[in-house]
């Protein structure tokens, strides 16, 4: 994992590996300050020479203005490094994305893939920011603080292994006990959250049904347990403080005692246990903070392992070897196909289709919700593989086609119909980025949507906002057919997507498409029977299998579905 | 706190000081005896703290200095001394320990409280606060603002007040060493103080930026998520990503800046400390040296000691600053939801048991019986037993939901017991609003209705609403058992009645299918359930709690045909003798309705059954013909 993840860093190694180097600068640098202090201490204050508090007073001034410059190196370049850094897993994160299908997509759900962008990164990112500068500051500080204690008296530095194991025991236990402790308080915490919401999104049924005093007992029941948890969570880092304190202050004493001891003895001078003193909060604080990246890294490590899942996601379609670009004509034959959006027989939700339709004919499939109609197009396009048989266009395997082509080639409306934040022309040029304005007219007039722009201030330079939310069901219909028009496609699949038209609107855009576009392959699929009445030929699912394929005449003669679908919808009618 | 440190020094925003006095005020009134031990601890431990940097110049000059000058070996002075200085510290760390602990009660036990009143004052609010104010924002201060509000209650605001006490203390031993000194520690602290608010202002630019591009992204994000299948099939992709690209770099610059000046915060404070304490040991060094004031090698030791000290408050009340000021504004939302006015319940009619004799009489019955009456205790103290029926009427009903902006134009309407009616029309014709008066979650603004021939006004709500059966388009489940769930409203209710109301519903045979029949847990407002399956268990719990009148608004419209047809039938069972309003999208479903109403823009405009406005050949006929589009 942490190799896949180093491999991000590509430009920004440069800023990765100077922010730490400068921090060592900074430490070394700031810990050399208590030493010379020694120095000026005892031989300049102690000897009486005031030239050494001069020269030393000077070189400590400079060692601090290095230290400050090191210092903002350091957190310059750790910011660069680490934002840097994260813009590219979230760049190459997003690609990938861009070209997983959907099997992939449902692997991680769109939440999922929208928190692996956002939260996790950011907690990647500052956990990549702390690794450049405080893994290194924290045990540099302890270890250059050591050797400078070492160096002034060996004896002394002795009783700071003694407080390092005390700490490092306490501490790490401290953190390792409180991290499961907190899990728990996290989870009670999601919980608690989670009935939050519940009672929010359905205040309607609370209030409905008059349950506002069980619901809230009901809560204050999972609040107290959530406080209990966080109590006994905390109780223990509280110890902390107060461990600290007791390492320091005994730290301070051992060291006047045995410091006392040595000076008197001739075997340290007063400025020497002075920096002695400085060194020991050094070493103290090097610790804490240690025990504090612990708990952080652990944190980050899971967004980081989610991050990389999403990196190595093997997109399940993928462009062939050798691809072909060029498409013949509509033409269309499925041969025994067999599709399931899950592994598994039993979950297979279309079985061996077999039809076979000519470049230019229009097709009309009609059957309930939930028989296969959406599938089945889906798989034209190659949003979806099949898992049996094969689904060849112009002739050819889809499978055999560059998919750039292949989806250029075959437009598709969609039932859910989106529409994006932009103008109208924005959203338009969709099909066609190179589109003319004339071009665009033409594509709505077919559309049936040309009157509609045009009534707007600003026409076809209307802003819609996101998911279309200021046009009408029908009028974004509309506006996504003549998207798809711009295309200028083989083949052109309609997936219920008139339905909030008028039936009147719906008529004009199925003459429009017929008479200009002939030799184009149409595919409408409808719930309702005379969108399709006058299709060359009618498609009727049944569960997943082919009821029946014929004119609709015929269907009418022959086919039951068919048959009870045309008198519900006919009856309206004979009321008159 | 006061002074240049009272400012903000990122964000620009103001301390807003009348929140922080509720909050305390809030606290106090809980844990006085607490807040006071606390204080008395921060106070002790501040003064160890100083004892501690002192006892370095006593250690010094009191002790080291003489024994070296007169050779003397006699340790028992110091050892006494160290003693002393040993329950010094003991009593630093009880303090620190007892500071710790305590707070951790009184944390936990305001934020406690403060989610309860939340909760509790929530749940009274009445649902027009829920219309006028996104969920997200709700959730956020339940989960953001309580999380801030607990950091800064546990952390800066005891901080805020060590950090206060610590540069008093600090500041009066620092004037005894040396004046001349401390004159340049504070010098030193006011160079400090500067630099840094020109740093975090930066800082709090850039932050702020960054959440705005981070918002950008996710925008971007979400939109290209939602339309992935439109994206495919137009070969957006490549354009995706250069479009992503685009914002991500926007991202990256302004985190990137945002975390530069918050990264050299820590550097810049270190160092000028740093040379603070470099001057300090220069220029004390001569003082001593040059005897200019009677300063010794232990008050030196023990100044560079106490500088240290003073620095580390200012900056920690820097850093600190920023969080109590987002805290405030969280603070600030908590109250006014708080503030928010509760839903009002003027209603006396009370909904009891009640023995139906053939002749008519009404009795009040203290056991439960399947029968239920009104009860209407007039002015002059008599009382009025009417027994429930299920008649509803509307009486001239005008309704707005912002002034000038009428929903509801002269409504008249009734529904005899046991009759079923029906709304058609457009999104936003005032189907629903219909509902919402009925149950009253919003109240007529004039006109009236009347339920069995008593104002609604004057029914208190719960009664009212149990009296009001509801199946919603969004089935809303709650975490817990299907059982559970079905007997929402009668949680009394035996388990062989709520099988019975679950094949009323048609859901019995799903619900048996599944693992665990009905003890089968469901999360998350019950997705691992189809939307047909989850209305099938919204009509079960609507049948168990049995309400004379029932209301579907869009009970079905997102169904597919095969699940509405079992739907359909649970519904039906439903309906039968029971006064039923129904909204719906397909026409469909409503034929059989004893009344349809067709509404437009708060008018109904045509009204009849099935057949008679098919025969009127107006709006409805058109609807049902497919000649006009209901959107």
């Amino acid at each position: 994992m942490i190799k896949r993840l180093m491999a991000e860093i590509r430009e920004y190694k440069g800023a990765s590996i100077g922010a730490p180097l400068f921090m060592v600068g900074e430490v070394v640098m700031e810990l050399s300050l208590p030493y010379i202090m020694s120095v000026i201490v005892d031989k300049g204050v102690g000897m009486g020479d005031m030239s050494v508090v001069y020269k030393y007073g000077l070189i400590m001034v400079i060692c601090a203005f290095l230290s400050l410059f090191c210092g903002i190196m350091s957190g310059n370049l750790a910011a660069f490094a680490a934002t840097g850094f994260v813009k590219n897993l979230r760049e190459d994160m997003f690609a990938n994305i861009q070209r997983f299908s959907f099997a992939n997509i449902d692997k991680f759900s769109t939440s999922g893939l929208m928190t692996r962008l956002g939260t996790d990164a950011t907690n990647v990112q500052n956990a990549f920011m702390m690794i450049l500068r405080m893994c290194i500051r924290a045990p540099l500080t302890i270890i250059i603080a050591m050797i400078m204690t070492f160096r002034i008296s060996p004896k002394l530095s002795r009783i700071f292994l003694v407080a390092l194991v005390f700490l490092g025991c306490t501490l790490g236990y401290i953190t390792t006990k409180t991290y499961g402790r907190f899990s728990k308080v996290f989870q009670q915490y999601d919980a608690l959250n989670e009935s939050v919401q519940e009672n929010v999104t359905n205040i309607r049924v609370v209030k409905a049904y008059v349950k506002e005093d069980a619901e809230t007992s009901k809560f204050k029941k999972a609040a107290k347990t959530l406080q209990g948890l966080f109590e006994k969570a905390e109780s223990l880092i509280v110890l902390n403080g107060p461990i600290m304190s007791l390492t320091a202050y005994s730290c301070m004493i051992a060291l006047s005692w045995f410091g006392a001891h040595l000076i008197t003895g001739g075997e340290l001078g007063t400025g020497q246990l002075m920096s002695m003193f400085t060194y020991t909060m050094n070493i103290l604080m090097g610790l804490m903070m240690l025990s504090m990246i612990f708990v952080m890294l652990t944190m980050s490590a899971a967004s980081a392992k989610r991050i990389v899942e999403v990196l190595e996601e093997k997109p399940s379609i993928t462009n062939p070897e050798n691809p072909v670009t060029e498409i013949k004509d509509g033409s269309i034959d499925l041969n025994h196909v067999g599709f399931g959006y899950y592994e598994g027989k039993d979950k297979e939700v279309l079985h061996d289709i077999d039809m076979h339709i000519k470049s230019g004919e229009t097709i009309g499939i009609i059957g309930a919700t939930g028989s296969g109609k959406s599938s089945l197009t889906l798989l034209l396009p190659r949003l979806y593989d099949v898992t049996e048989g094969e689904v060849m266009i112009g002739g050819r395997d889809v499978r055999e086609y560059d998919l750039q082509a292949l989806r250029d080639s075959v437009a598709m409306v969609l039932q859910k119909n989106v529409l994006f934040s932009g103008t109208i022309k924005d959203n338009l040029r969709w099909g066609n980025e190179n589109a003319t304005d004339e071009e665009m007219v033409d594509v709505c007039l077919k559309a049936n949507v040309d009157d509609f722009i045009r009534s707007f201030p600003n026409g076809y330079d209307t802003f819609i906002e996101q998911g279309g939310a200021n046009v009408s069901g029908g009028q974004k219909q509309r506006l996504c057919i003549a998207r798809a028009l711009l295309k200028k496609p083989k083949v052109l699949i309609l997936d219920d997507s008139t339905s909030a038209c008028d039936t009147a609107t719906d008529q004009r855009i199925r003459t429009a498409l017929k008479s200009t576009m002939p030799e184009v392959t149409k595919i409408i699929i409808s719930q309702r029977i005379s969108s399709i009445e006058d299709a060359d030929r009618v498609l009727v699912l049944d569960n997943g299998s082919i009821s029946g394929f014929d004119t609709p005449d015929n269907l009418l003669k022959t086919n039951a579905i068919y048959q009870e679908i045309y008198e519900t919808q006919k009856k309206g009618d004979d009321d008159e | 706190m006061s002074g240049p440190r009272g400012r903000a020094m990122s964000t620009g925003e103001k301390l807003d000081t009348k929140v922080l006095g509720r909050l305390i005020g809030f606290v106090m009134k809980r844990y006085r005896f607490q807040i006071i031990l606390v204080i008395v601890c921060i106070i002790l431990a501040a003064w160890v703290q100083v004892q501690g940097s002192l006892f370095q110049r006593t250690l010094i000059d009191g002790y080291i200095t003489p024994m070296v000058e007169t050779g003397s070996k006699d340790f028992g002075p110091l050892a006494a001394r160290l003693m002393q200085m040993a329950m010094i510290y003991g009593c630093g760390i009880l303090a620190n320990f007892i500071h710790q602990r305590t707070m951790i009660r009184v944390t936990q036990g305001t934020i406690e409280e403060i989610r309860e009143q939340l909760f509790e004052h929530m749940e009274k609010l009445p649902i027009k606060y829920f219309d006028t104010h996104p969920h997200g924002e709700i959730m956020s201060i339940y989960t953001n603002d309580t999380d801030t509000l607990r950091q800064v209650i546990s952390q800066s605001i005891p901080q805020f007040f060590n950090s206060l006490l610590t540069v008093v203390m600090v500041f009066i031993s620092m004037i005894t060493i040396s004046i001349p000194l401390t004159l340049l520690a504070i010098l030193m602290v006011f160079i400090l103080q500067y630099i840094l608010r020109k740093i975090m202002r930066q800082s709090g630019k850039y932050f702020m930026r960054q959440q705005n591009d981070l918002g950008k992204e996710n925008g971007y994000i979400e939109e290209m998520m939602e339309g992935a299948k439109v994206v495919k099939v137009f070969n957006y992709e490549s354009k995706a990503i250069t479009h992503f690209n685009e914002l991500n770099n926007n991202l990256r610059d302004s985190a990137n800046k945002a975390n530069k000046y918050a990264n050299i915060t820590g550097p810049v404070t270190n160092n000028i400390g740093n040379i603070s304490y470099v001057m300090t040991a220069v220029i004390g060094s001569i003082l001593v040296l040059g005897g200019f004031t009677k300063l010794t090698l232990g008050q030196l030791a023990s100044f560079l000691a106490l500088n240290k000290s003073f620095n580390m408050p200012f900056s920690q009340v820097a850093q600190q600053m920023n969080s109590v000021i987002m805290a405030m504004a969280g603070a600030r939302r908590i109250f006014a939801l708080l503030d928010e006015e509760p839903e009002v319940d003027e209603g006396k009619v009370t909904l009891v048991n009640a023995k139906i004799y053939p002749d008519g009489t009404v009795e009040e019955s203290d056991y439960e019986t399947s029968q239920w009456a009104w009860k209407h205790i007039h002015p002059d103290g008599s009382i009025e037993l009417v027994p429930l029926k299920g008649d509803v009427r509307f009486h001239d009903v005008q309704f707005s939901y912002v002034p000038d902006k009428q929903i509801l134009y002269d409504i008249n309407l009734y529904a005899e017991p046991g009759q079923k009616l029906a709304f058609v029309g457009a999104t936003g014709a005032g189907k629903t609003t219909m509902i919402n008066l009925i149950n009253r979650f919003y109240d007529v603004q004039s006109g009236s209705i009347t339920y069995d021939g008593i104002d609604v006004k004057l029914i208190k709500k719960s009664d009212l609403r149990k009296s009001l059966g509801i199946v919603l388009q969004d089935t809303h489940l709650f975490t817990g058992s299907i059982e559970d769930n079905i007997k929402y409203a009668r949680p009394d209710a035996t388990h062989e009645e709520v099988v019975d109301a679950a094949k009323f519903a048609n859901a019995d045979s799903f619900i048996r299918h599944l693992e665990n029949g009905y003890e089968t847990q469901l999360s998350g407002d019950g997705s691992s359930l189809s939307q047909g399956q989850r209305q099938l268990l919204a009509i079960a719990r609507a049948a168990l709690a049995n309400p004379p009148v029932l209301i579907l608004d869009e009970a079905t419209s997102s169904i597919d045909s095969r699940t509405e047809k079992l739907v359909q039938n649970g519904l039906d069972n439903l309906m039968r003798h029971r006064t039923t309003f129904v909204i719906a999208h397909r026409l469909s479903t409503i034929k059989n309705s004893h009344a349809i109403m067709v509404m437009d823009h708060g008018h109904i405009i045509e009204r009849g059954n099935h057949k008679s406005l098919l025969e009127k050949k107006g709006i409805y006929y058109r609807l049902y013909t497919g000649d006009l589009e209901i959107d």
